[in-house]
């Protein structure tokens, strides 16, 4: 099922607020209110991967990987680790799973739990929509945690594009634009069985020309929104472009 | 946020992959095929209402030296015009900067898949057409360099068409005097493969063209090829004298085989007939054999007039 969850990050300024902007530099910026902008788009683009591969390379229960899915971020912010990102040495997603990685090897060293909260405000995460997608997900081994990590942010990805075109086109005369969108590639519809162009003309009352013209417009936008959130969530051009070409096939120019 | 399933994750995956084409002539839908170079989408003609292929180079190709390549395959397809070769329609780039080129939509199966299903002769007849397309081009002064059952389609309607000459090498145009002429200006130029490249396909590579010997790869490098396509589609029980001519097609050195596709074509349409191949020194019970298939009904009236002569002899002599 597609869901829409609103939830935490999500609610606030958008993530994204310019084409060239990055993420990643921001975390790094002086001004803190850039830096929390770039922090809550940091978490809504990846809480769920990181949560995941708790439960899944780390094998946590559901409430201590909720708890150290919190403490992570908490420390990321506090401490600022994620500022030791070298963009020549690994793609940015790879470098946070380590950092991931590395903080729940300590944890799970030291034997510690951790005190709930901390006296700090936890981040509101869709904790037991994260969880049905680890039951959906059945066993997983340890090479396949990586692969699914990856899956998580593509997902976070592409649903946060899919709200930016929501955004774009509900409400106005675009409207139509959005929902053809919806029907033809948002479904969950598995082989062959998307709603062809003249079903949809026959849906919407519309010549089956103008049918492929919006769905054209549609994804070129969603494309153009993709792009310009991968860029924020890259650490360099070069990343952002090996990125572009890794998951999408296309040269982002 | 929204939550995408995985089919749609994967589905629009699929979507954002599909060449932006700049204006709003061809729509590209789903991906065919694709090979070392080039992604094929089927795509649709809004103008004229048809649907056609479009073939975009590798993203990851796009800044390398083979970036070129997609281009001169579409001057090279432009520039043979025969039956046997896709005709292309128009070229351009692409939103990103990489090159497109769009083609005739070619429905049929392949060459090994034709072959699976079609009786010997049948197949036989589809290579001869291989044949005259690859000496067609060789009359052009181009090189294939990758045959293989996977480039050749057959059409529903028997039309035999090869693909895919993104490696192909134009030879330089060589006067009368033998030097070789700079191309004409607009003329496609002689290939700058560097010497020690290797390009193709493991198993239906030249042995000159497999080391890299870029200057000794010519026409007998793709009837090489040619011989190792036959002898796939004759199989293992191939009859003997079409495993020569797949031996001769296949000598290591160029100078043992056939000079052109247009030989080799000539010796299989013996081999169809019931001659004699050149490339097979028959022995003796062979030659009789098919002197006697040849004649069969008079050496059958004459020795039938025989027994019946001796037998009224015998009967005389009683």
């Amino acid at each position: 099922m597609m869901a829409r969850a609103a939830h935490g990050p999500d609610d606030g300024p958008r993530g994204f607020p310019a084409t060239r902007y990055s993420v990643v530099a921001a975390l790094a910026d002086a001004d803190p209110e850039v830096r929390r902008v770039a922090f809550d788009a940091l978490v809504s683009a990846y809480w769920r991967a990181v949560y995941l591969h708790l439960r899944w390379r780390w094998h946590q229960l559901p409430q201590d990987a909720e708890d150290l899915t919190q403490e992570f971020f908490a420390r990321a912010l506090e401490r600022d680790f994620l500022q030791g990102y070298d963009a020549s040495q690994a793609r940015f997603r790879t470098f946070l799973r380590l950092c991931l990685d590395r903080f729940a090897g300590r944890m799970h060293r030291d034997a510690r739990r951790l005190k709930r909260g901390g006296g700090r405000e936890p981040l509101a995460l869709d904790f037991a929509g994260a969880e049905e997608r680890f039951a959906a997900a059945g066993q997983v081994s340890e090479a396949a945690a990586e692969e699914l990590f990856h899956r998580e942010w593509v997902r976070a990805l592409f649903g946060a594009a899919v709200d930016a075109l929501a955004g774009d086109c509900l409400g106005t005369a675009r409207e139509v634009r959005f929902r053809l969108f919806e029907q033809c590639d948002l479904g969950a519809v598995d082989g062959g069985a998307r709603p062809t162009y003249r079903e949809l003309a026959r849906t919407f009352d519309l010549p089956e020309t103008q049918v492929t013209n919006h769905l054209a417009w549609a994804r070129r936008e969603f494309r153009r929104h993709v792009l310009e959130r991968l860029r924020a969530l890259c650490g360099s051009d070069d990343e952002f472009r090996a990125e572009a070409r890794a998951l999408l096939g296309v040269d982002p120019g | 946020m929204t939550e995408l399933p995985d089919p749609a994750l994967a589905h629009l995956r699929r979507v954002l992959s599909a060449p932006e084409v700049p204006g709003d002539r061809y729509q590209p839908a789903e991906l065919l095929g694709e090979g070392g170079m080039g992604l094929i989408y089927r795509a649709e003609d809004r103008v004229l209402g048809r649907a056609v292929a479009l073939k975009v180079l590798r993203p990851e190709l796009a800044d390398a030296p083979l970036a070129d390549r997609l281009a001169r395959e579409a001057r090279i397809l432009a520039a043979l015009e025969h039956p046997g070769i896709v005709p292309v329609h128009d070229a351009g780039t692409l939103a990103d900067g990489r090159v497109y080129y769009v083609m005739k939509l070619v429905r049929g199966e392949r060459l090994d898949a034709f072959a699976a299903s079609r009786p010997l002769s049948a197949v036989l007849r589809v290579f001869l057409q291989v044949c005259e397309t690859v000496g067609f081009a060789h009359a052009q002064g181009i090189i294939h360099r990758d045959l293989k059952p996977s480039n050749i389609m057959v059409g529903s309607f028997g039309e035999v068409l090869v693909l895919d000459w993104g490696i192909a090498r134009v030879l330089g145009q060589v006067d009368a005097a033998g030097g070789t002429e700079p191309p004409a200006p607009g003329a496609l130029a002689p290939e700058q493969t560097a010497a020690g490249t290797v390009l193709g396909t493991p198993g239906f590579m030249a042995p000159e063209q497999a080391q890299g010997a870029v200057g000794q790869v010519d026409a007998r490098s793709d009837v090489w090829a040619l011989g190792a396509i036959l002898r796939g589609l004759a199989g293992a029980a191939a009859p003997r004298p079409l495993a020569s001519v797949c031996r001769r097609a296949t000598a290591p050195a160029p100078a043992d085989r056939y000079a052109s596709a247009a030989e080799l074509a000539a010796d299989v349409a013996r081999y169809l007939d019931g001659a004699p191949v050149l490339a097979h020194r028959a022995s003796l019970a062979e030659r009789l054999g098919r002197w006697y298939l040849k004649y069969q009904t008079p050496i059958i009236l004459v020795l039938s007039y025989l027994a019946m002569r001796l037998l009224f002899l015998l009967w005389r002599g009683r």
